[in-house]
């Protein structure tokens, strides 16, 4: 029913829907408030027992009232109603039940409540063994799970950001309100956050006044100096959720949820906060009190009873009782009965509580049932005088409160258990955090303002700030006078976790077989693992144990909070990076020209690369590849090769330096050369090769392959800072820095001839494994490297990258009479297969220069990183090494993965020989061919294995041979 | 007590009155043949196949805090036999296949569910690689199929096909893969155990090692000395503090690998999918909720907790991967410590000190080697031989330079 | 985490890439003492407690650092310039 006052806007109404049924509210209604302002108070299904639920809080820690907000794409399942601004044309829906809220068929789950006891699925199931997958696992999946995802990718945008502050305030309660102001006005700068969408925290539930003023006069006026401070930052909507190493915490800001759509805003950001000092101020939890069927619609936490009262002007039902431990329930009795609400009684456990007003006080007695099977009706008071029923559509329950702690625990800080207010506190607290208010046990409105000062000052000191602690308001300052009462005896069913339905005798049960350390309670009766996180239980439910095991509550202890504080969307944590924006795009310096001109591109690593340009007439990727590799073997093609690994070294010991990174001598290079050069990871594997470059005495440019670009270029300057301090070398990489082509093929000489200037190129000047600075195209400084990946004379020609694009251009255009082709990685790799040079698969690290056939090139005469390690007994007895592979019938495929057996050898891990790591279709040869590792393969030159690929079905007769199928003796890279 | 729908029944219709404890407190006894550190799956399967199997008595297994508390109550509880290499692929077919029956064997649900693993590959050297692997699996007699991007497409629509930065290009499926529940196999192993006589002791923590003669002759512990003629250890990410003990140093670090469940959902996603081209892998449990992770941390720790740069990697490569996904919210993150070895690979071998051994260095894949590493460390302890499976995780395997390296990546462990 | 650069200041962890126990500065010479790289390669203290560790400046000025900090609580207590240990430590042999 809908009351006077509160904070909602009545000058509007909004329009929204519930299970397809219309309802008004006005601004400032949560979804829950506005459905109970309507009459309703069934909202959710409990999550196994699918018994009726309404709300149960009115904040964050909501297990009962879940929803499936908004629909289509933007459907949002598990959403709480009671923290669901309300906006005009709201859709929410209920969610699982089947075929409807009232009535849900799964509720026969209430039925078998006896046999579903916990732990139960671990004891049946298990016959017979197949029907696990098949019928007992799909049934508990479709009966579990709570609301329904869309399926659809989510449509909205995120974002993600970076703040940093001397003080981080969590929760804008009375305790956060007045540590912000503190230490706003000594100047610190200051980030105030609140998941709420307006500052107060529980001072706007409550009807306690400030200064004999109501608390929002009080809460406007230090808005309005808020606003007048630059060095604070007030964050509304936004829940600090993780609180992490050295000061940082994670938040997220709802930017647009009160929205219909985020129009062009963001829906939310994720906002990593750097603080050097943090005070957690996030209030605290009211708790239950189990009693047999305490989980009907009606039946509250009073706090919040009071709080729809008071804030939202609604309630329940028009006839509430309360039922309490300590004096806090009275005054949710006395506000409601001030917000004409009947109050049928007050039923206080305590035998010598006192009334605070006029109403009726059922002292030292106890709830002890419910009836109503959609909505309370009325509930069961026993006391020593007897049993009676009380009329009412709603109960409000006090148990007390728990500090919302959580944050203070993400850092594994144990809470500790204190026993004058019966509540755990925050224990070891993570570097740079206070807590204050009643997350701190502070639980007075005047003690929670004043911890709130006390712990800025305190924070702003512990930062050599001087902060006056603020002239504070008149506050209340009342005990809770709690006499503990954790579970009402009895037989009945008694809820401690709502939402999992997890009751006094599932505990009972659990002692009884021995699941009695707490992390084990948890874990057999799913108690704490809802989506509150037992916010609303594990206080509780650690009390029950400890009464059965007649142990302490201190010493019965606790599970510990997790992040996030309530759960976070993942779109948010994905900072909206999805999509094409999942990883950047790398594009090469000739990535548009290659547009223009047909390639297709594929993903290498974060590189996107030209894999084969499409000529009119060509409908099949083979054709045009086959065309690029024949092009080229014939006249000239061009390939860019930017995306390759480049280090300038340089210094009088940089040749010492290459010396001890690679496994080949360096130091012995001449200027004016090139050498293949192979690393080695300390442990001896290959790990990457290149060619080293000697441009002058101390200057060399090495490369690196494309994948392993970043790794050694790291690698080189561990060597260089952290093993050789002592040598005279500097490291830049400059891989984006020089735009780098491949020119190969027979007329690679003439094209290349066209554009140096005045630069001679003739085989004796010029000759294999050259380099030379040089200038081209009249002007533009260049490098020419005589060095070939395909077999055919060939060069790598660089200019600074911006000069890429002009300069393929140029090439391509100069060279039409010399067949010029532009080639993608495709052709780069058959070519490369057919000349027998090992590339990624083949350097895949788990291989040994040994298997590559470059055993020789580890010198045994200097100290280089792997050598000693690559000379070790189980890398020498490695039997395997490279090889090419032809198939025996010409029209076979020859498939990478494949696996290499004996012919005719049974096949079995035992019996491997190896796997194919290339193959590719060779024009040249005109069929299929591959390289592989095959024991003992050098000797093995003309033999037919078998090649087997039984994932695929394939058993293929190969035989064995060199792995350079193009001009074994090198005679076209030499010409 | 036998477990049964059955006892389900009868117990419900007579008020749950008849249930026993799933296993004793005992209090230490002075000495056992055999002692098992660690309570964690390991420890007790370990236990359990050495009492069941190997047919020993006097054993005990020793937990510093509850049954259950280490990897295997805090992992993504994903079972899959998918390796590569000769080493390791046999030792998880191996335990593929006790996972089949271990149910019914140790007469616990901990819902071994085969729903499948699908591994996606996003460029053609990937598949290639992928290839190799489930060759090398069936050759090792375990099963595998490789799907190309309409057979994902098929099995897992909601996938990001069409906006991707890494276009899905097929997978690599092992359908007898899957999930179990992880604490339920803790438990399962823990009850068989304590049934067949084992003394499982909580809230004790080995504090040292006597060694005399270059023997083991008991341990320290929290609750004072405990004999013992043979000391197996198998405490993972506890490993190095533990055998320091004993004097020694391992090719092993202990990192954080941070995991993630989202709120319950109704049926989402089949089995256990990972993005090949991020750092991403996620099931669903049969409560509902998505559970998810990725790479390590990367640092060395023994804190059980992470940091938000790996939470926001994890879920941008769920968001990349799974679009739909984006409107659940996560419910929940925590951490453990894993043991990574220097080559990725697991070790299970006596060690220097006569009587003590060794099982160690799971990285984050120990759980879906539970019944294995159970059943060849028992092998080992019983018989002071390895297990025909687990011949290959030798300690000196790094020295002589056998290392089992799936992943390729050298002696860094935080890169496996 | 944040790590207090020697020459940067604060710099969010994220901007490195890490290596692994600072012991890797003492790498033994090939030539000479081969029979130690066993234990360099492979072997590693492992602390649960204070770890020196070598982290690299990647998305930044590319220095190798060598941070003191304590695996339990993550807790930073010193930062140096790990080209100015490795000196330091040729420097006295």
């Amino acid at each position: 029913m809908r009351l006077q006052g509160g904070l909602i806007d009545r000058s509007k109404t909004l329009r929204f829907t519930f299970d397809g049924k219309s309802y008004q509210g006005h601004p400032g209604d949560t979804l829950a408030s506005a459905l109970l302002a309507n009459g309703v108070r069934l909202m959710g299904r409990s999550f196994k027992y699918h018994r009726p639920r309404g709300p149960l809080s009115a904040g964050s820690e909501e297990p009962n009232a879940l929803v499936e907000l908004r629909s289509g794409a933007r459907q949002e399942p598990n959403t709480r109603a009671t923290v669901v601004e309300l906006f005009d044309g709201l859709e929410a829906a209920s969610q699982n039940r089947w075929p409807s809220l009232a009535f849900d068929a799964m509720a026969v789950n209430d039925l078998l409540a006896d046999f579903l006891t916990a732990g139960f699925y671990y004891k049946t199931f298990m016959w017979p063994r197949a029907f696990w997958e098949k019928l007992y696992e799909p049934a508990i999946r479709n009966a579990a799970g709570l609301g329904r995802l869309s399926m659809e990718a989510d449509p909205d945008a995120y974002d993600k950001g970076f703040l940093h502050c001397d003080l981080l305030v969590v929760g804008g309660g009375a305790a956060g309100l007045a540590a912000a102001l503190t230490a706003a006005r000594a100047g610190a700068s200051v980030i105030l956050a609140d998941e709420d969408h307006r500052l107060g925290g529980r001072l706007l539930a409550e009807s306690d006044l400030l200064d004999d003023q109501p608390a929002t006069t009080w809460i406007a006026d230090v808005e309005s100096e808020f606003a007048s401070l630059p060095n604070l930052r007030i964050m509304r909507r936004t829940t600090v959720w993780g609180a992490f190493d050295h000061g940082v915490y994670g938040a997220v800001e709802r930017v647009a949820d009160h929205l219909p759509t985020p129009a062009s805003a963001v829906r939310q950001t994720l906002w990593r906060i750097t603080a050097r000092r943090m005070i957690l101020a996030a209030g605290a939890t009211e708790r239950h009190i189990p009693f047999a069927n305490n989980d009907r619609p009606g039946i509250m936490l009073a706090g919040a009873m009071r709080a729809y009262a008071n804030r939202w002007a609604a309630s329940p039902a028009d006839r509430v009782a309360v039922f309490t431990n300590n004096d806090d329930g009275h005054h949710s009795a006395l506000d409601m009965k001030a917000k004409g609400v009947s109050v049928a009684a007050v039923i206080d456990a305590r035998p010598d509580a006192k009334a605070f007003g006029d109403y009726r006080l059922i002292a030292g007695a106890h709830v002890t049932s419910s009836r109503g099977r959609l909505g309370l009706r009325s509930v069961q008071v026993t006391h020593d005088r007897g049993r009676e029923w009380i009329d009412c559509g709603a109960l409000g329950v006090a148990g007390g409160w728990n500090p919302n702690l959580q944050l203070a625990s993400h850092q594994r800080g144990r809470p500790v258990w204190d026993d004058t207010l019966h509540a755990f506190l925050p224990g070891d607290l993570p570097a740079g955090m206070t807590v204050a208010g009643a997350a701190a046990g502070h639980g007075s409105t005047q003690a929670a303002l004043a911890s709130g000062t006390k712990a800025a000052v305190e924070a702003l000191a512990a930062l050599g700030m001087t902060a006056l602690p603020a002239t504070l308001p008149r506050a209340e300052d009342r005990a809770s006078g709690l006499h503990p009462l954790w579970h009402v005896p009895g037989k009945g069913r008694a809820w401690v976790d709502f939402q999992n339905d997890v009751t006094v005798k599932d505990i009972r049960l659990a002692h009884k077989e021995n699941m009695r350390p707490v992390e084990h309670l948890k874990r057999w009766t799913t108690l704490g693992m809802a989506t509150d996180q037992g916010k609303t239980s594990n206080v509780t439910a650690l009390a029950v144990m400890a009464e059965l095991t007649g142990q302490s509550i201190a010493a019965t202890g606790t599970t510990i909070f997790r992040p996030p504080y309530t759960p976070v969307s993942l779109s948010v944590l994905g900072g909206g990076d999805t999509g094409t924006h999942f990883r950047p795009r790398r594009l090469t310096p000739s990535h548009e020209w290659a547009r223009a001109h047909g390639a297709v591109f594929v993903e290498v690593g974060q590189w996107m690369r030209a894999q084969y340009f499409v000529q009119p007439g060509e409908t099949h990727w083979r054709q045009s590849v086959d065309r690029e590799v024949l092009a080229t073997r014939k006249g000239v093609g061009i390939c860019d090769v930017t995306t390759l690994g480049k280090i300038d070294v340089q210094g009088a010991d940089a040749g010492a330096f290459l010396d001890r990174l690679y496994a080949n001598p360096m130091a012995s290079l001449k200027v004016g050369m090139v050498r293949y050069g192979l690393m080695l990871r300390e442990d001896g594997h290959a790990y990457d090769d290149g060619t080293c470059a000697r441009l002058t005495e101390d200057h060399f440019v090495v490369t690196t392959t494309t994948a392993q670009a970043g790794p050694v270029y790291r690698h080189m300057e561990f060597a260089r800072q952290c093993l050789w301090p002592e040598l005279d070398v500097q490291l830049i990489s400059t891989t984006d820095a020089w735009a780098q082509f491949s020119v190969a093929g027979p007329n690679a000489r003439k094209l290349l001839e066209r554009i140096v200037d005045g630069f001679d190129l003739s085989n004796a000047a010029f000759p294999f494994m050259a380099c030379a600075s040089l200038t081209v195209c009249g002007g533009l400084r260049a490098r020419l490297f005589r060095i070939s990946f395909s077999g055919e004379l060939a060069y790598e020609i660089a200019v600074p990258a911006r000069y890429g694009h002009a300069l393929i251009a140029r090439m391509i255009e100069l060279g039409a009479d010399l067949g010029v082709t532009p080639y993608g990685t495709e052709a780069l790799g058959v070519l490369r297969i057919e000349k027998g040079h090992p590339a990624g698969n083949e350097l895949n690290g788990q291989t040994t220069a040994q298997m590559l056939g470059m055993g020789q090139m580890v010198s045994a005469k200097k100290d280089a990183i792997g050598a000693v390690m690559s000379r070790r007994e189980g890398l020498l007895a490695e039997p395997r090494v490279l090889v090419g592979l032809l198939p025996v019938n010409p029209a076979d495929p020859v498939v990478a993965g494949s696996h290499l057996f004996t012919k005719d050898a049974e096949q079995r891990t035992e019996t491997d020989e190896g796997w194919i790591t290339s193959a590719a279709f060779s024009p040249h040869i005109g069929s299929a061919i591959g390289l592989g590792f095959l024991a003992n393969g050098r000797a093995r030159l003309g033999e037919v294995i078998t090649a087997a690929n039984p994932l695929q079905g394939q058993q293929i007769a190969l035989r064995v041979v060199s792995a350079h199928f193009v001009d074994p003796e090198g005679e076209r890279l030499r010409a | 007590m036998r477990y049964s729908a059955f006892r389900v029944l009868k117990e419900a219709l007579t008020g749950h009155k008849g249930w026993q404890p799933l296993w004793r407190n005992p209090d230490p006894k002075p000495a056992y043949d055999y002692v098992i550190v660690g309570g964690g799956g390991h420890g007790l399967a370990t236990a359990y196949y050495l009492a069941r199997t190997f047919r020993k008595a006097r054993i005990a297994v020793l937990e510093k805090s509850w049954l259950g508390s280490g990897n295997i109550g805090r992992n993504t509880t994903i079972i899959r036999s998918n390796y590569l290499l000769p080493g390791n692929e046999p030792f998880y077919e191996f335990s593929m296949k006790l996972w089949e029956n271990l149910e019914q064997e140790f007469n616990f649900n901990a819902m071994v569910s085969q729903r499948g693993i699908l591994n996606l590959i996003h460029t053609d050297g990937q598949r290639d690689a992928y290839r190799r692997r489930g060759n090398a699996m069936l050759l090792a007699g375990a099963d595998a199929e490789l799907l190309d991007q309409a057979q994902v497409r098929d099995m897992a629509p909601f996938l990001n096909f069409d906006n991707a930065r890494f276009p899905i290009k097929g997978g690599l499926l092992q359908r007898r893969a899957g999930t179990a529940r992880h604490d339920g196999v803790a438990w399962g192993y823990a009850r068989g155990a304590d049934l067949a006589g084992v003394d499982l002791i909580q809230n004790c923590e080995v504090t040292g090692f006597r060694i005399a003669g270059g023997r083991v002759q008991g341990v320290e512990t929290s609750r004072g000395y405990i004999g013992a003629g043979k000391v197996g250890v198998a405490v993972a990410g506890s490993t190095s503090r533990v055998m320091a003990q004993a004097g020694m140093r391992l090719p092993i670090e202990s990192h954080v690998l941070q995991a993630f469940v989202s709120e319950g959902l109704k049926p989402t996603i089949p089995g256990v999918i990972t993005f090949g081209a991020g750092h991403f892998y996620v099931s669903q449990s049969d409560k509902g909720g998505l559970v998810f992770g990725g790479d390590i941390d990367g640092y060395n720790s023994y804190a059980q907790r992470g940091n938000m740069p790996v939470i926001e990697d994890v879920a941008e490569g769920g968001m990349a991967l799974m679009p739909m996904i984006g409107r659940a919210r996560l419910l929940r993150i925590w951490g453990g410590i894993m043991d990574m070895s220097m080559d990725g690979s697991p070790i299970i071998d006596r060690t220097p000190v006569e009587g003590l051994y060794l099982n160690a260095g799971w990285c984050y894949g120990g759980f879906k080697a539970t019944p294995a590493s159970g059943y060849a460390f028992a092998h080992l302890l019983a018989t002071d031989t390895p297990h025909d499976t687990a011949r290959a995780y030798r300690l000196d395997r790094f020295n002589r330079g056998y290392v089992i390296d799936e992943k390729g990546m050298g002696a860094q462990p935080n890169l496996h | 985490m944040l790590i207090p650069h020697p020459l940067l200041g604060l710099r969010d962890a994220q901007e490195f890439t890490y290596l692994g126990d600072a012991a890797l500065l003492n790498r033994p010479d090939g030539l000479t003492a081969p029979e130690a790289f066993n234990d360099y390669v492979y072997l590693r203290d492992n602390p649960a407690g204070v770890h020196r560790e070598l982290w690299f400046h990647e998305q930044g000025d590319r220095s190798w650092l060598i941070v003191t900090r304590n695996t339990l609580t993550h807790d930073i207590l010193g930062v140096e310039l790990a080209r100015d240990v490795a000196l330091g430590a040729k420097g006295a042999k």
